[in-house]
């Protein structure tokens, strides 16, 4: 199956051989699983011709933990912790997103103040994912500032990521039917004094890479992504809007009461990397006109549906006074929140692109079957069309561009 | 649901195994597993559902019949619709399904990750290989009977294999997560594993 | 003055100003001071690995910043993330290739156990596969964690002979 090919290091086959149209007259690389510009564990394998990539086949699953089988195992509300972890670098977009494709199954409407810190929260996640594909990216192409500046930013987030939650990142914030506890006091007032002095430092961030004229050379007219091919291969998020598809899920089919903001879908023109990058530099303003809407009109409330009685666990005081919720609670804890039997599914526009849940129930607290339809895994599979042709140097710019992240790859 | 009603009656003319199937949201049909890649093509020709979301499949246990069943989801750019086509495998031993990578390019890895999770083989797929297992992994993970903490197999490598003398074991799962069976008087379920790995020397525990 | 500090001693009453040491704690101090890392970045707590490289918790104090991913420039590794059972081969393969002296630090409850992810597809302990010398819990460990972990590290590296292991080997 695999052609003979011996590689300097060792003697022994690779667990993954070489896919068998790959030519054994031309030299082949393995980029990765352990690479500083993969961005976590992707491997490539190239097929080179001198410095020009002729093929490339991405192999994939070197995180792949077993999330939906998990997801089989255990109740709804013990598998948020996992889905922290899908895309770890907005952790409360993927609750959100999760919780919200749990509670359709059961048809609940969530109150406003369960919607808006959805809102908030997913904004704030979205600010944090694109500093951080910024700041890598910066890394990738050799600028080292832009990175620390980014993490600086990132670390001021993590701190009301943590006044908010307990934890910096993977945050398990969302419960069915809420989330876990409400917000504190004063960290409205202190979101938006994130907010208030983001956008100066963003504009600077940016001021480094976008004439830059290293930068440029390295990122304009690269890994083009045309329209067709980015609806062909099932492109999302700002890879599909880079290449001029102006498809956002927050205005096409708004969810969480993104309807009463008014906000702007950055979409590029030509498809290549420079395109993407400012597609991100852009969203991340728009975020903070999302954010400071939302946190002015913050609603009064409950932080969680209190019509949900077999899915949210009551308050603390009425569990350890009465009878009935004390019932309801260890029911929640023990068997699962009680979803009706179904099939749903539902997607959030995630900062990677569109995350989506695709949940079998056969009724009862534990899912049938969990599908997670990951934005990097379908961002990932025009891999092979785009580095062809491209220089290798080339190839660790598109990979930056596309922002993927391995956890929510290979799940 | 009336856009699934319409949906089912413009294309009933066409294809004849079209039923409409039970969702919580969007719209669902279910088709045949030999009319599947002509009905998706005409959804994607005629009614505007241009981007393929998700292709996977669900395995409703050794003991039904049909057991695999396959599921493709549409999105239409168009009209910002979604729509879920459903096809059951016809053998259950060794099922096979058509592959959609001749309609969208964005099928061939969705196919190779439900070969690698279920062992549905899509026919006319260019390169069925795993995908997030290793190649020369022996089992589908995803299949109902294969327990969550694995089953012993070799490492990927045999250098490294028997370097370190180390080997794939089923992950110590010590009763966890756990889970309270449903139904039955609260006194008799207790929370615990659900599924626990066997081996050879030590049964499955059955449930009590 | 005479310290009784017998590691490292300034006596400059009788040889004026030459430090009079042990070879041991000499070669042990050099190495603790630049304790260059390999990231094995796979998930999650790659995230705060690079937060400990950046300027709020600074690793680059300790003389760890220079984190290159050539094992034969590094002294430690630390395996920040879930190792699964296809990326543990090359895991391996990686750590035969750092040259000695070598340490691993396992950061984070799935590098140490396998984490919450008890599934088919994860090493339980990426010491299963390669030695380790810290165990960092967590997950993710905050990057104070990490910090502390590359301290007690350094503890372990000053109280290795290493002057009998380099004359000897």
């Amino acid at each position: 199956m695999a052609t003979e090919h011996t590689f300097p290091d060792t003697a022994a086959k690779s667990a993954t051989p070489l896919p068998k149209e790959f030519d054994p007259e031309k030299m082949s690389i393995s980029m990765g699983p352990s690479h500083p510009s993969t961005h976590g564990v992707l491997r490539i394998q190239f097929e080179l011709d001198g410095e020009t990539v002729t093929k490339a086949d991405p192999v994939v699953g070197y995180l792949h933990r077993g999330d939906e089988k998990i997801a089989e195992n255990m109740t709804y509300n013990q598998f948020v912790p996992y889905t922290d972890r899908l895309d770890y670098l907005a952790p409360l977009a993927n609750n959100a997103a999760y919780a919200h494709a749990v509670e359709q199954l059961a048809g609940l409407k969530m109150p406003p103040r369960v919607e808006a810190i959805r809102v908030i929260t997913s904004e704030m996640a979205r600010v944090s994912a694109h500093l951080m594909g910024l700041g890598a990216y910066g890394i990738d192409v050799g600028a080292w500032s832009v990175f620390m500046y980014c993490f600086t930013e990132r670390e001021k987030l993590y701190t009301l990521f943590e006044k908010l939650t307990g934890a910096r990142f993977t945050t398990s914030y969302s419960r069915i039917g809420g989330v876990s506890r409400d917000v504190p006091p004063g960290w409205i007032e202190e979101v938006d004094g994130f907010c208030d002095q983001f956008l100066p430092i963003l504009e600077e961030i940016l001021g480094l890479l976008s004439r830059n004229k290293i930068f440029l050379d390295r990122t304009v007219d690269v890994g083009v992504v045309s329209r067709a091919d980015a609806i062909a291969y099932g492109l999302s998020g700002p890879n599909l809007r880079g290449s001029g598809v102006p498809l956002d899920l927050r205005k096409d089919r708004p969810y969480w009461g993104y309807e009463q903001y008014d906000f702007d879908v950055p979409v590029g023109s030509k498809g290549d990397c420079y395109d993407r990058y400012l597609c991100r530099g852009e969203e991340m303003k728009q975020s903070i006109r999302i954010l400071k809407q939302a946190l002015k009109k913050f609603p009064a409330g409950d932080w969680y549906a209190p019509d949900a009685r077999r899915i949210f666990a009551p308050p603390k005081e009425k569990i350890l006074t009465s009878m009935e919720e004390l019932i309801n609670n260890f029911m929640i804890v023990t068997e699962g929140p009680q979803m009706p039997a179904g099939e749903v599914y539902f997607e959030a526009e995630n900062p990677k692109g569109t995350l989506g849940f695709f949940i079998v129930s056969k009724g009862g607290g534990v899912p049938y079957r969990l599908k997670i339809r990951s934005p990097s895994f379908c961002n990932l599979s025009i891999l092979p069309k785009l580095c062809v042709g491209n220089l290798v140097s080339d190839v660790v710019s598109i990979l930056g561009s596309l922002d993927f992240v391995m956890g929510e790859c290979d799940r | 649901m009336t856009a699934q009603a319409d949906l089912i009656a413009t294309l009933q003319g066409k294809f004849s195994s079209i039923t409409p199937r039970p969702s919580a949201d969007h719209p669902a049909l279910n088709v045949s597993a030999s009319a599947a890649v002509a009905l998706l093509a005409t959804l994607r020709d005629e009614q505007a559902f241009d981007y393929l979301v998700d292709i996977t499949a669900i395995d409703w246990s050794a003991e039904k019949t049909p057991r695999f069943t396959v599921i493709w989801h549409l999105y239409s750019t168009v009209n910002h619709a979604y729509l879920r086509v459903a096809a059951d495998c016809a053998d259950d031993a060794n099922p096979v399904a058509p592959t959609a990578t001749g309609l969208w390019p964005a099928a061939n890895w969705h196919e190779r990750e439900a070969y690698d999770m279920f062992g549905i083989n899509f026919a006319g797929h260019p390169d069925l290989r795993r995908i997030l297992m290793w190649e020369g992994y022996p089992y589908f993970p995803l299949r109902k009977e294969f327990p969550l903490a694995g089953l012993p197999t070799e490492l990927p490598d045999a250098e490294v294999a028997a370097e370190t003398g180390t080997r794939l074991i089923s992950a110590p799962m010590a009763g966890g997560p756990f889970v309270a069976p449903a139904g039955g008087p609260m006194s008799t379920v207790e929370p615990r594993a659900k599924d626990e790995a066997w081996s050879e020397q030590q049964e499955k525990p059955h449930a009590p | 003055m005479v310290t009784t500090n017998n590691e490292l001693a300034y006596n400059s009453k009788i040889e004026g100003d030459v430090v009079v040491t042990q070879f041991d704690a000499a070669v042990n101090w050099l190495r603790t001071n630049s304790m260059w890392p390999m990231p094995m970045g796979l998930a999650c707590c790659a995230i705060e690995l690079m937060a400990v490289a950046s300027s709020r918790y600074d690793i680059a104090r300790f003389g760890a910043e220079v984190m290159r991913f050539s094992p034969r420039q590094s002294d430690c590794m630390i395996v920040a993330g879930t190792v699964t059972y296809k990326m543990s081969t090359a895991v391996r393969r990686i750590y035969d290739q750092m040259s000695a002296p070598k340490w691993v630090i396992a950061m984070g409850a799935c590098a140490s156990s396998g984490g919450m992810y008890r599934s088919y597809a994860t090493l339980q302990g990426v010491d299963r596969i390669i030695p380790v010398d810290v165990y960092v819990s967590g997950c993710p460990p905050r990057p104070e964690a990490l910090l502390d972990a590359l301290m007690k590290l350094q503890q372990k590296v000053k109280r290795e002979r290493s002057a009998s292991r380099l004359l000897s080997a």
